[in-house]
């Protein structure tokens, strides 16, 4: 199992019964095939719909019926539509139980960047502001470090910002971090990992609780 | 007896101008008025000021204003679906002013609801608080954001009766019905037009009251 699997597996298990959870692009779009098949998930996508059911055939593509990327997609049974408005309500006014997303930088104050690299990366926040700010729960998921080795769990970003003390989870292939809004905690640790290691691999001051649990 | 709204392509177009504000809805490619959109640039319209999510995708929808040249400045929540806006918006060619989506859903709202400012949370302590007032409301913070309001909106429905009362489909509902409530002048296209009647009331997402003129759309392609 790749790191990105092993990080969407753990992150699927927070769901319970009834949860509406919207999946931001890249990573978090795996959550949605690891979901345990006993818990009953509605997936929302902010464009319009709440219970998305994977990808059409061919035969059954309706361009009117797409998810948040834009590609064609496919309501289960009791799904719902409707428009922008109406969705940006039930998402900012608490309604959407977990918002997943990636990061380029999240911070031990729960602060969050994944919106723009000033220079580089010009395509705006689209729904991500709000998400972050009106979803009961965020859980971010993120590989540890950047391509080069460096922490993305930072002391204090360093990118404008998506959003402050929003964040609630940080799910890494390391490690499961909670802000508890004074900090984070080291939750759970990956099988093999140590406490060493991951305050080794973290640029953020870490919590360090007595019992830390395992992400499997 | 209720009159029909319906009109040429042309007739539809010769009611807009170079350099209007204009609201355009979809999300990436569903939802987009495009019948409407080679309406404009047949007719010869440039400098528009756009008010929309995004803008498509390259030469489909709102890229094919992108691809004209017919925008200056575009006020929207992402570009990222279409590679030729990001490339214009970095050569300086197109001014762009990005608000959160969510927010753009509220500031339509207000223009179109007479009401004149809504307070959210979205954007507190980022960027998008930069030179707006912050009012405390109980004891937490809100970032006044002003109502939009365009000269003219376009917009697409699935079923229309000919005075604009109207149906969308699925996800290509998105920022139509808002967009219908904020401009001066609106003109929807549908794919299928019924006659004045035909569709019962009560699943009516648009009242046609906001409908100027009625155009025949084509399905999504």
């Amino acid at each position: 199992m790749d790191a990105k699997e092993f990080i969407v597996r753990r992150t699927a298990k927070f769901f319970k019964d009834g949860d509406v959870v919207n999946l931001g692009i890249g990573m978090p779009t795996m959550v949605a095939n690891y979901i345990p098949e006993d818990v009953d998930v509605w997936l929302d996508t902010e464009n319009g719909a709440i219970g998305l059911n994977g990808e059409p055939d061919a035969e059954h593509t309706d361009l009117d019926l797409v998810d948040a990327t834009g590609v064609p997609s496919t309501l289960r049974t009791g799904a719902c539509c409707f428009d922008s408005f109406t969705s940006f309500g039930l998402i900012r006014g608490g309604h959407v139980a977990f918002t997943i997303l990636g990061a380029f930088e999240v911070d031990q104050e729960g602060n969050l960047a994944n919106w723009t690299v000033p220079g580089k990366i010009t395509v705006g926040m689209g729904g991500a502001m709000d998400l972050v700010s009106g979803a009961r729960q965020v859980l971010i998921t993120t590989l540890h470090t950047d391509k080069n080795g460096n922490s993305k769990i930072l002391k204090k970003c360093r990118l404008p910002l998506t959003a402050v003390h929003a964040v609630d989870y940080i799910i890494t292939e390391l490690c499961v971090l909670h802000y508890n809004g004074e900090g984070l905690v080291l939750e759970e640790l990956a099988p093999g990992v140590t406490v060493e290691e991951v305050i080794a691999k973290t640029e953020a001051d870490l919590i360090i609780p007595e019992q830390i649990g395992s992400m499997v | 007896m209720a009159k029909s709204k319906v009109v040429s392509i042309d007739e539809a177009m010769s009611h807009l101008f170079s350099g209007m504000r204009i609201m355009i809805p979809g999300f990436v490619n569903c939802g987009v008025p495009e019948t409407l959109i080679k309406g404009i640039i047949s007719a010869g319209y440039t400098d528009l000021d756009v008010i929309s999510n995004n803008t498509s995708v390259q030469g489909r929808g709102i890229g094919r204003l992108v691809h004209e040249n017919r925008i200056k400045h575009i006020t929207c929540s992402h570009i990222g679906s279409n590679k030729e806006t990001m490339a214009k918006v970095v050569a300086g060619e197109i001014n762009v002013t990005f608000t959160p989506q969510g927010t753009l859903c509220e500031r339509m709202r207000a223009g179109g609801a007479g009401i004149g400012g809504v307070l959210t949370p979205t954007g507190l302590g980022t960027p998008m608080q930069e030179g707006k007032p912050v009012i405390e409301v109980d004891g937490k913070q809100y970032i006044l954001e002003k109502p939009l309001h365009a000269d003219v909106a376009i917009i697409h429905a699935w079923k229309a009766d000919k005075m604009g009362n109207c149906i969308y489909h699925h996800t290509a509902k998105n920022f139509n019905p808002i967009m219908a409530t904020a401009a001066d002048l609106v003109i929807l296209e549908a794919e299928e037009i019924v006659e004045i009647g035909e569709l019962e009331p009560d699943y009516i997402m648009t009242p046609g009251c906001l409908v100027d003129y009625v155009v025949q759309g084509c399905p999504a392609e």
